[in-house]
């Protein structure tokens, strides 16, 4: 029957017994029981991080390329204060991960005790649930409740607080199978009703659009694969979130890039004159709608999502399906096909004309000259260079994450990892780290920008002690790039506090922690960089020096319609937005 | 076949766009929302309200099933139908939240407030006090020589109206409950 234990040997049970294969965390006071645990025992590996954040974003890159929760073991106090960053980051991307706290013993919460937290206070609004544990008898069944929580309905990040004596005492460990799960088990099916009716909407629409996003690759690989399926046989366009890259491969003939306020024209003109809107797993971020009255005027909306508080939250729609993104597009594919698998060929035809005067335009055309490397050129040749290898790209946040996302083509789901709805500097280096983990095989690449890149370099430390050949690829432009942009668009051109002042010199402090370091600022030299990176087995900071003034563009300025985006050449940027936009972010 | 017609153009207006021209008319809802009652589910749906910027006329919480560690929450909110609708699919992402209710949409409901009075004052104004009490119903909880405490049950708007004929006469304290509603022809829970 139930087996006797400590509760620090149950956590180290329950982990196991879930599948975790690796941890990310880092020791402390309050955790030292189940330090001794993980000591004692070979299955689990754990990755010493060299900061709480970064075992978060470690977690959070682990569950993105797998599709598997990542799990993180942290202490009481600043541990866990330390932890929060990744936590919110991984609740507005919906990334499933577990994150353990320790906590002071039982009988000293409340009295400020030494590195004593409100944690579960701390993190409700950052967690989709947390736990405090006081009895160690039921600490094994809320662990495995909270991979269920973790794991289905809207995936998220969970957190469980565990006393120090609660880790001490012994107590009867129950295994997953005799766990309760809760109530908690939102349904994946959608209305059939409504999946008719849209069904119907796909065989008289002239022009329709797919607009997928993160939902889709967090379903798992079977929703991409139903989801390609549908795309070839309707021969609709289809466009994806930042969140949702990968879904449809880059090179398949219907794929209209990425849409959005850094997204391409063709994607962003398809849906502004669609006339069937087919939202599956996006939730119409305001990076993506823009000015909601204008968005997209003349559309059905169909919206596929499994939480149901996405549904007209920001857009109303006329078809909401609320069920997994997999299950429903099956559904939708069955029923589709059982009508006859009909469409409009004709309007669609005339429709794809349409899209290829867009595509014309070719609003991602740069020009390299000169001396100096343009970061787009810099990602164009990244792309040549690594895109036949079993590849992984984590990005950090501002212009490099932009034109990572316009420049470098993704086949497959689970291959691109970066911070969407919190947009967070400092969280691709770890995530990159996590991806590698993972896979150790595959050449995993985060595309930084040197300012981002800072905010988390400490765990170069972590990816030389774990022997983790992660490429930092960073296009250093001495600029928080993006916030000077948005300065030069909004602000009269006045750069207050957006250059990168006093920076390292990255060669060296690649040294400094036993890896390669390599840098390049003439474009002749930019292919071999790149190869010397690739082929070099280990850790690589590659700075890549940029042209520091460049414009991440297309861009629809804030507060605006889709159909009001700027180009990249010949912009007049200072009347770009209007002072309405400028109160937004 | 399906019942729904769509038509091109109907979903032309966003939420946003909704509030400012089509969803401007704030409605008063009392929602009913049974919760596990475990150790910060009220902090949970609190904080929903405080972050997202929605309001709270009333709030109650106790326990109504012991043997299934369940509580029901009523909350007396107020907003424009998408709000309202909002409201509803946060409370129900809320892990241990098991079912919400509109009682104000889902059929006809019942709903109650008690509401403790104290009322100080002598001669005439102590007399009609009694006398106004009486017709309200009002219970005498405790008197003194110069105060009375009264009890009233009845719906908030009841509540109100005592309150406002007490002010003149010597209203010195109030307490409320909050409002607890049941649906009248179904069980919810
Ligand atoms: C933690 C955090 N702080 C501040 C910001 C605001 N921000 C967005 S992009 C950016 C500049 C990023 O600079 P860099 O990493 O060099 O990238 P670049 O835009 O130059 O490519 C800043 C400060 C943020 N997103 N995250
Ligand atoms: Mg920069």
């Amino acid at each position: 029957m139930a087996k006797q234990m400590t509760g620090a040997a149950m956590v180290v049970k329950a982990l196991k017994d879930q599948g975790v294969e690796v941890v990310f965390g880092y020791p402390g006071g309050a955790v030292l029981p189940i330090y001794d645990e993980i000591f004692q025992q070979n299955e689990i590996r754990h990755v010493l991080v060299r900061h709480e954040q970064g075992a978060v974003h470690m977690a959070e890159g682990y569950a993105r390329s797998t599709g598997k929760p990542g799990v993180v073991l942290v202490t009481s106090g600043p541990g866990a204060t330390n932890a929060v960053t990744g936590l919110t980051d991984a609740l507005m991307d919906s990334i499933p991960i577990v994150v353990l706290t320790g906590q002071v013993p039982t009988f000293m919460i409340g009295n400020d005790a030494f590195q004593e937290a409100d944690t579960v206070g701390i993190t409700r609004p950052c967690t989709k649930h947390n736990w405090l544990v006081k009895e160690t008898d039921r600490l094994s069944p809320v662990i495995h409740e909270a991979f269920h929580v973790a794991t289905s309905g809207r995936p998220g990040p969970v957190l469980v607080d565990i006393p120090k004596d609660v880790q001490f005492a012994s107590g009867s460990y129950v295994a997953p199978k005799d766990a309760p799960t809760g109530h908690y088990n939102p349904p994946t099916k959608g209305d059939p009703d409504i999946i008719e009716a849209l069904a119907e909407a796909m065989e008289t629409a002239k022009r329709p659009v797919f607009y997928t996003g993160g939902g889709v690759i967090n379903s798992g690989p079977g929703a991409s694969k139903t989801l390609r399926k549908l795309v070839e046989m309707t021969g609709f366009p289809i466009t994806s979130t930042l969140m949702g890259l990968g879904a449809y491969p880059a090179s398949g003939k219907h794929w209209l890039g990425m849409l959005g306020m850094h997204g391409l024209y063709e994607a962003n003109l398809a849906m502004h004159d669609c006339d069937l809107m087919i939202n599956i797993g996006a939730r119409f971020d305001d990076r993506i709608t823009g000015r909601v009255q204008d968005f997209s005027p003349d559309s059905v909306k169909a919206h596929v999502d499994i939480d149901p508080s996405s549904i007209n939250k920001v857009i109303h729609v006329d078809l909401p399906i609320i069920g997994d993104c997999g299950v429903v597009l099956e559904q939708l594919l069955d029923v589709w096909k059982k009508r006859g698998a009909k469409t409009d060929r004709a309007a669609l035809s005339t429709w794809w004309t349409e899209i290829e005067k867009w595509r014309a335009v070719d609003c991602l055309k740069f020009t390299q000259t000169g001396n100096t490397i343009k970061p787009q050129h810099a990602l164009s040749r990244l792309e040549a260079l690594t895109k036949d290898h079993d590849r992984y790209i984590c990005t950090e946040v501002g212009q490099h994450q932009m034109w990572a996302a316009q420049y470098l083509g993704f086949e497959d789901p689970n291959r691109w990892m970066t911070s969407g709805g919190l947009g967070t500097m400092g969280y691709g280096f770890p995530a990159s780290i996590g991806v590698q983990m993972a896979h150790p095989d595959a050449l995993v690449i985060n595309v930084a920008g040197e300012a981002s890149w800072l905010m988390n370099m400490q765990e170069l430390g972590t990816a030389v002690q774990f022997r983790l050949p992660v490429k930092q690829f960073i296009l250093n432009n001495e600029r928080l790039g993006m916030v000077r942009q948005w300065q030069e668009l909004l602000h009269g051109e006045r750069y207050s506090h957006s250059w990168s002042e006093a920076l390292p010199d990255f060669v060296k402090l690649a040294e400094a922690f036993g890896c390669k370091g390599i840098t390049v600022s003439d474009p002749a030299d930019l292919d071999d960089a790149i190869m010397e990176m690739i082929n070099y087995d280990g850790p690589v900071v590659f700075d890549c020096l940029v042209e520091k003034h460049e414009n991440c563009f297309p861009m629809i300025p804030s507060g605006e319609a889709h159909n009001k985006m700027l180009l990249g050449e010949d912009v007049d940027t200072q009347s770009a937005i209007k002072e309405g936009g400028a109160v937004l972010v | 076949m399906s019942p729904l017609k769509i038509k091109k153009g109907t979903s032309r207006h966003s939420a946003y766009d909704l509030r400012d021209h089509h969803d401007t008319e704030i409605a008063r809802h009392t929602l009913a929302v049974i919760v596990d009652n475990e150790a910060g589910v009220l902090a949970r749906v609190i904080g929903l309200f405080s972050g997202r910027g929605y309001n709270i006329e009333s709030l109650t919480v106790a326990e109504i099933d012991a043997d299934g560690h369940k509580s029901r929450i009523t909350i007396v909110t107020a907003g424009t139908p998408s709000v309202i609708e909002q409201i509803k699919a946060q409370l129900g992402r809320i892990v241990p939240v098991h079912d919400v209710h509109d009682l104000t949409v889902e059929g006809p409901s019942v709903e109650r407030e008690l509401a403790l009075f104290k009322v100080t004052g002598v001669g005439d104004k102590r007399v009609e006090a009694l006398r106004l009490a009486d017709i309200f119903r009002a219970n005498v909880v405790d008197s003194t020589l110069d105060s009375f405490v009264f009890e009233v049950t009845g719906t908030p708007e009841k509540i109100d109206a005592f309150a406002e004929l007490m002010r003149p006469l010597g209203l010195s304290e109030l307490a409320r409950t909050g409002v607890a509603a049941l649906a009248r022809s179904e069980k919810i829970c």
